[in-house]
């Protein structure tokens, strides 16, 4: 274990704030247990979700940009959500490539803009040497799907980013998870569609649910707040598999406050406990 | 459940071309869309392609012909959530997700139909929510856009289900510096 920690700056984003507080909660935790420290950026905003840039883009990037400007210097910002990654990513990114835009938000927020700030997201920590310490082989029998979803896909002007696929896998099996192969782990989850547009994205979570069975799942595991909701909101198929947070099956392997977040994975709509229960986690 | 879509006629007659359409398109969304080859690469990867009107080259097509009308007027354009499948699968690395910023954009500023009301409405729930609160809160969202449904009873169980298992917060979190949110959006609502 290290001995220095590492402050690094946190944006949570709504959704790990509201909806998915477990979420957040076994983040921090696993996180405090590598060695950082995550310190929540002060007065953060949301960043313009899906619907700021659907509408408005600049009222995006203005959304977007307050965030950037709060984030002290010479810390990354490590954010939570894979959609508002992208969205502070690519407002950075037109902030830093616009003398104009760099003038009116120096001058608006009242602070200097900072064009080498390090926005990541969590799996680029969970990459780091200190996650390959040895652990007790806790998930054996948790026999899993990685669902990434749409994060791994990214907009044009960033291609040049890191690729993550394969991480949730090689992270998991430390702990001797068994992940399985399976056509679903890069395909949407429908979004927003699933408020304005069920009837679009139900046949869609059916198929990656049914996708998941079909490959001898137990479980899903996930790393994006809202892949898990539509997932278990919008699939109506008999047969339910528990979709299980990376942070909190994280949590769980490596056995940090263990009753607390046995309690907190009780929280989800499709209760994983009875698989938890089976493989001898809980 | 069956999607409920109207397919998009084979063939779009050319009328009314506006020739100007495709070149403000692209310097409004500073997209390439010359570039595009239709080789079908977005469509294919697009998860929602079964419940829209156009795939994706389609409409860069209907740019590049001036239809503008049946482009603006696309259920596509409503229907794309923005998840870069199709921007990574595109030889070309056309950013179709930002075009479709720019399309909306575009319809709403024409005031042409809008093919897919509630997903409009959905966005200015959640704008609304920000602009109150400076963060989303997701009972308002619901609550406003049930409002604009008035269907208070479709997803009343998952919405009790939330509260039980402690999803939704009743109250909104109200960030300190919401008067800086609520000017951006005046300062958006003047331009």
């Amino acid at each position: 274990m290290l001995t220095v920690t590492r402050d690094v700056s946190y944006f949570p984003g709504c959704s790990l704030a509201s909806t998915a507080k477990e979420n957040n909660e076994a983040l921090k935790r696993v996180f405090q247990h590598l060695g950082y420290n995550l310190v929540e950026l002060e007065d953060w905003n949301c960043c313009g979700s899906s619907s700021a840039h659907s509408i408005d883009p600049e009222l995006g990037t203005e959304l977007a940009a307050r965030n950037l400007f709060l984030a002290p210097k010479g810390r990354p910002l490590l954010v939570a959500c894979p959609s508002c990654l992208i969205r502070l990513r690519q407002a950075h990114m037109h902030i830093r490539e616009s003398a104009s835009l760099q003038k009116h938000f120096e001058i608006t927020l009242g602070r200097p803009f900072d064009p080498d700030l390090r926005i990541i997201h969590f799996f680029e920590l969970l990459e780091q040497p200190e996650i390959n310490q040895e652990f007790p082989p806790r998930l054996q029998g948790l026999k899993f799907v990685p669902y990434y979803g749409c994060m791994l896909a990214r907009p044009p002007c960033m291609r040049l980013d890191k690729n993550y696929h394969g991480l949730i896998e090689s992270v998991l099996a430390r702990f001797g998870a068994t992940a399985l192969t399976w056509p679903y782990a890069s395909v949407c989850c429908g979004t927003f569609l699933s408020v304005a547009r069920p009837e679009v994205v139900t046949p869609m979570v059916n198929n990656i649910v049914r996708g998941a069975l079909d490959a001898g799942a137990n479980c899903i595991v996930t790393a994006c707040a809202m892949c898990q909701m539509n997932i278990e909101v919008r699939c109506n198929l008999k047969e339910k598999l528990p979709i299980i947070p990376l942070s909190q099956m994280l949590t769980l392997a490596m056995h940090l406050d263990p009753l607390k977040h046995k309690k907190m994975i009780a929280q989800h709509l499709i209760d994983p406990r009875p698989l938890l229960r089976s493989i001898g986690l809980i | 459940m069956a999607c409920t879509m109207t397919p998009a006629p084979a063939h779009a007659t050319i009328h009314r071309p506006d020739t100007r359409f495709s070149k403000e398109v692209i310097e409004r969304s500073g997209i390439n869309l010359n570039l595009c080859w239709n080789c079908r690469s977005c469509a294919s990867g697009c998860p929602f392609y079964q419940a829209m009107d156009y795939g994706p080259n389609r409409l860069i097509r209907l740019i590049q012909l001036g239809l503008w009308k049946e482009a603006l007027e696309s259920r596509t354009i409503w229907l794309c959530v923005g998840c870069n499948t199709c921007a990574v699968q595109c030889p070309n690395a056309i950013d179709v997700a930002a075009l479709n910023d720019t399309l909306r954009v575009m319809a709403l500023e024409r005031g042409v139909v809008i093919a897919e009301p509630d997903v409009l409405a959905f966005h200015r729930s959640v704008l609304d929510s920000i602009q109150s609160h400076g963060r989303t809160h997701k009972l308002e969202v619901m609550l406003r856009y049930k409002l604009h449904k008035k269907n208070f009873f479709t997803d009343a169980g998952v919405g009790l289900k939330m509260l039980a298992k402690g999803k939704l917060d009743i109250l909104p979190t109200r960030i300190g510096a919401v008067d800086h949110i609520r000017r951006i959006f005046q300062q958006r609502k003047a331009a």
